[in-house]
């Protein structure tokens, strides 16, 4: 009787520790989002001033301008985490973009806003790409504990599911060193 | 056989525990012998042991500020230095721990440290010859094996070692000086021929331990060097960065101006410069360079 007694104690104690490492683990995803989330927010502050700095000596390239605005706006409206994903990686793609233009123009490489603004924008890539990996390790870690027995027992009891991962497009699949400069 | 990244850390991690518990065991031996040597005075030596503990407890709390005092580090003012806060910020996002208090040290040796109890009290230091030898990449490499450092908790473990090491050294000191008084128990007499072996062996350990301990102290620490190597560059997804940067360092010649022996395990590289390196690798609290690049380039991600 006793030992039916303490059986039940553990299993009830594992079960409660168990729940309770689900929840962190699901926190922990929500946590690294909103990471990933403080760092995009940068990027859009930075980039209006990035394209009236570039606009500056090179006035004529409007349609990159154009279409570096426009990629923004999207991205600033993505709502889930897929959306977000999409829009940000085409962003980053226009970027690249109105920086090897900036290359045609010594004088502005050498304008001191302008590096500044591209060390910035380079740290900010940075930080959105080890934000988004380490969300990836969460999101990841948080699905293994959600799959793995016996902890899915607990996880199909209270409806754990997994959170989404934030994708990287195939040919982007390098290591985080983003370099705007040659 | 390539490793990867994860074998690495497991290996290092093994090996770290493995020293640890050599240690207690011969923590224990020493203990052992001197308490049935000596009947009288178990009240003394755990005095003096507590003694030894609080003592490098106040230390560990207290280790952020004693290595920056002592190195000349002084805070480093995000608008001097932009490129080296956005990297250390990066590398904490790749961590997932809070960002570090950022320090500067003037010293055209290139090195760096990082120290405090726990992430969420902890600092990074560079030197301005890190900052004007390496590239972005490079840095990064180095900010990250620092940050490994602050991760595994490695300050508390040489505490730990520290504390274990002092209270060895401590039992020798105590046993020595008995003998030398002789204070020899009613007990031990009676015994006979086990109190004579006693007695050999506590000789023996009282001679070695000290010996023992520090060996066993730097090889820990070589350990734990070759971990944030491979934590570094695992935060990082990319050992490249680090390798450049070691390699540069080991074509640097010169001394770093403030340092001792009490924080030279902190700093990525041997802050005593080439020449001091070693009776033999065995003494050396940091591996060698080559061994690290190598170890960074057969890694698989």
């Amino acid at each position: 009787m006793i030992i039916a007694v303490i059986i039940l104690a553990v299993i009830l104690v594992w079960a409660i520790s168990n729940y309770n490492l689900l929840v962190s683990r699901k926190n922990r995803v929500k946590n690294a989002w909103a990471q990933i989330d403080v760092q995009l927010k940068r990027r859009y502050d930075l980039i209006p001033n990035l394209v009236e700095t570039v606009k500056g000596y090179a006035a004529h390239e409007r349609e990159l301008f154009e279409k570096v605005t426009q990629a923004r706006a999207t991205a600033m409206t993505a709502k889930t985490v897929g959306q977000t994903a999409q829009a940000n990686n085409a962003l980053t793609e226009t970027l690249k973009s109105l920086f090897a233009v900036a290359e045609n123009y010594p004088t502005l490489k050498a304008n001191e806003n302008f590096l500044r603004l591209q060390e910035e924008l380079a740290a900010t890539e940075n930080k959105i790409a080890f934000a988004r990996q380490f969300y990836n390790d969460e999101a990841m870690g948080y699905k293994i504990t959600i799959e793995k027995f016996p902890s899915n027992i607990i996880a199909g009891i209270f409806r754990f599911i997994p959170e989404d991962f934030y994708s990287i497009p195939e040919g982007e699949k390098e290591p985080v060193k983003v370099s705007f400069q040659k | 056989m390539k490793q990867t990244l994860y074998d690495l850390i497991n290996k290092n991690k093994w090996r770290t525990f493995f020293f640890i518990f050599a240690f207690s065991i011969i923590l224990g031996a020493v203990g052992y012998v001197l308490v049935n040597v000596f009947r009288w005075g178990t009240g003394g030596y755990v005095l003096f042991g507590l003694f030894i503990i609080f003592y490098n407890i106040i230390l560990y709390y207290n280790s952020d500020k004693m290595a920056l005092a002592f190195s000349k580090a002084q805070p480093a003012l995000i608008n001097e230095y932009p490129q080296l806060h956005n990297v250390v910020e990066e590398v904490s996002i790749a961590a997932g721990v809070p960002k570090p208090k950022v320090y500067i040290i003037n010293d055209p040796m290139p090195n760096a440290f990082a120290t405090g109890r726990n992430p969420k009290n902890s600092t990074i230091a560079v030197t301005q010859g890190l900052l004007s030898m390496m590239n972005r990449e490079e840095l990064q490499g180095v900010i990250a094996h620092e940050m490994s450092h602050i991760k595994n908790y490695d300050i508390l473990l040489m505490t730990i070692a520290a504390i274990i090491g002092g209270l060895i050294v401590l039992f020798r000191d105590l046993f020595l000086r008995s003998l030398w008084f002789g204070g020899r128990s009613r007990d031990n007499d009676r015994k006979g021929n086990a109190g004579a072996i006693f007695v050999i062996v506590g000789i023996a350990l009282a001679i070695i331990a000290p010996i023992l301990v520090f060996l066993i102290r730097a090889a820990i620490s070589r350990e734990r060097e070759y971990l944030a190597d491979a934590s570094g560059a695992y935060l990082l997804r990319y050992p490249d960065g680090l390798a450049s940067a070691l390699a540069k360092l080991g074509r640097y010649n010169g001394k770093l101006r403030n340092a001792s022996d009490a924080t030279a395990h902190l700093f990525i590289a041997n802050p005593f410069g080439k020449d001091r390196m070693s009776v033999s690798n065995l003494f050396a609290t940091h591996p060698p360079l080559e061994k690290r690049i190598q170890r960074l380039k057969e890694l698989e991600i």
